[in-house]
């Protein structure tokens, strides 16, 4: 509580812009250029697999969205107040019944949705990019920054997935958001025409090429080079 | 027998890594050097060995729905299951501890080779998959056990071979924008592949 009024009288006083340039580039920086999936190696634990279909990876989007969001507020609020000897625990402890919401919430109103991801919403608790960015910023950061930087980190990471599960799903079962793409454009040519689907893409291994060929893309564009 | 098939299944179809991106993070950041994925894979199969089972007890005593009718018969109707995840990371924490602190008292030389990955392994989605796999496909204690081994043996292969791929692949020409992180994907995919042919094998 205290901690929390010491702060805002803190912020006050160099009465910086609400967006300032500074704020925008926590956000627009893990798009591109510090994108935690293709740059920093963070957080492919758990979503390639749920990048067969588009909509449950929206799903995991969301739900890593609003888990890095929150934590990150929440160990912002507490930075002052947690010894740094317990943190990690503090940390998975914020994070793990955050997680737990989400699933419940996703229990109660999205059941079919709950049981195609099963354990996955569960493995949030131990994506990296949670913990990478309590540990590397929130700890040490104000609340607003805090959240902006989750928000930022989160939506370079769902970008990524989305790009993923886009290729994942039109060419392992012709299809987008469960529309059906392959058999529209078939229908179009005729009935002998038909657009074959690459079972390849729905197993493991299409997650693996199709994140690896992003990466070249987009590490080629940033010239970006890991040594 | 049951038992048996159990393990291979665990090692081989369904492959902690190559089925299901479980402890990728470390996968590929502790790649680079096969004596240093031997540690972290022999780290994992120590660990998931011993908190599936723990985790297991957890769950079927404290955790399922009914599972607290031992305490007294008033608490049947009581179902913690949403607990489920903060306690199991809870425990793996501890028994992470635990067994870092037994390690390094009884056998100091294994301590030393895998003492400092011990602690990464906290973390790892991986030791926390097995046992979100365990309770949800309801598996007795001793499936638990073999289920924990398994998985981990299935890591560790996994993690020495690519490691062992890596070490070669420093003398070859990779494209700049693929080094690092995008050859290595590239490289498990492959490995998936082959992984793929023991699909359907059953004892």
């Amino acid at each position: 509580m205290s901690a929390e009024t010491v702060e805002k009288a803190i912020e006050k006083k160099p009465a910086e812009a609400l967006l300032s340039k500074r704020r925008k580039k926590l956000v627009s920086d893990p798009l591109v250029d510090d994108n935690p999936i293709t740059i920093q190696v963070l957080g492919i634990c758990s979503a390639l697999a749920v990048t067969t279909q588009m909509k449950p990876t929206l799903v995991m989007a969301i739900s890593v969205i609003f888990v890095v969001v929150m934590s990150n507020l929440v160990i912002s609020l507490m930075r002052n107040t947690i010894p740094s000897r317990v943190r990690i625990i503090v940390q998975l402890a914020v994070v793990a019944t955050l997680v737990t919401l989400v699933s419940e919430v996703l229990r109660a109103f999205a059941y079919d949705m709950y049981k195609e991801l099963s354990v996955f919403i569960g493995l949030i608790i131990t994506n990296c990019i949670v913990m990478g960015r309590l540990e590397a910023f929130a700890l040490g950061n104000k609340p607003y920054d805090s959240v902006l930087d989750g928000f930022g980190s989160a939506l370079g990471y769902s970008w990524i997935i989305l790009t993923v599960a886009f290729f994942r799903e039109l060419l392992g079962s012709g299809s987008v958001f469960g529309l059906p793409i392959y058999d529209t454009i078939s229908g179009l040519f005729g009935p002998d025409f038909k657009l074959a689907t690459n079972g390849l893409m729905v197993s493991p291994v299409g997650a693996f090429v199709i994140l690896g060929l992003i990466i070249w893309v987009q590490r080629t564009k940033t010239g970006y080079v890991e040594h | 027998m049951e038992l048996f098939n159990l393990g291979i299944r665990s090692i081989f179809i369904d492959n902690m890594i190559f089925a299901y991106f479980l402890g990728m993070c470390s996968f590929l950041a502790v790649s680079k050097k096969v004596s240093t994925a031997i540690g972290l894979g022999a780290a994992v199969i120590f660990v998931l060995t011993v908190t599936v089972p723990v985790n297991w007890l957890l769950n079927e005593y404290v955790l399922k729905e009914g599972a607290l009718t031992w305490v007294s018969a008033d608490l049947a109707s009581i179902d913690l299951t949403f607990l489920r995840f903060i306690m199991f990371i809870a425990i793996i924490a501890a028994m992470v501890q635990l067994v870092e602190m037994v390690v390094e008292k009884f056998a100091p030389a294994l301590y030393g080779a895998l003492g400092i990955f011990l602690p990464l392994i906290a973390v790892n989605c991986a030791i926390l998959g097995g046992s979100l796999f365990m309770a949800q496909r309801d598996y007795t204690i001793a499936e638990s056990a073999v289920y924990g081994f398994g998985s981990g043996t299935g890591f560790c292969l996994a993690i020495v071979a690519l490691a062992a791929i890596r070490e070669k692949l420093k003398y070859s020409a990779v494209p700049n924008g693929l080094k690092g992180l995008g050859i290595t994907m590239l490289l498990t995919g492959l490995m998936g592949i082959a992984f793929m042919s023991f699909m359907g094998i059953d004892l």
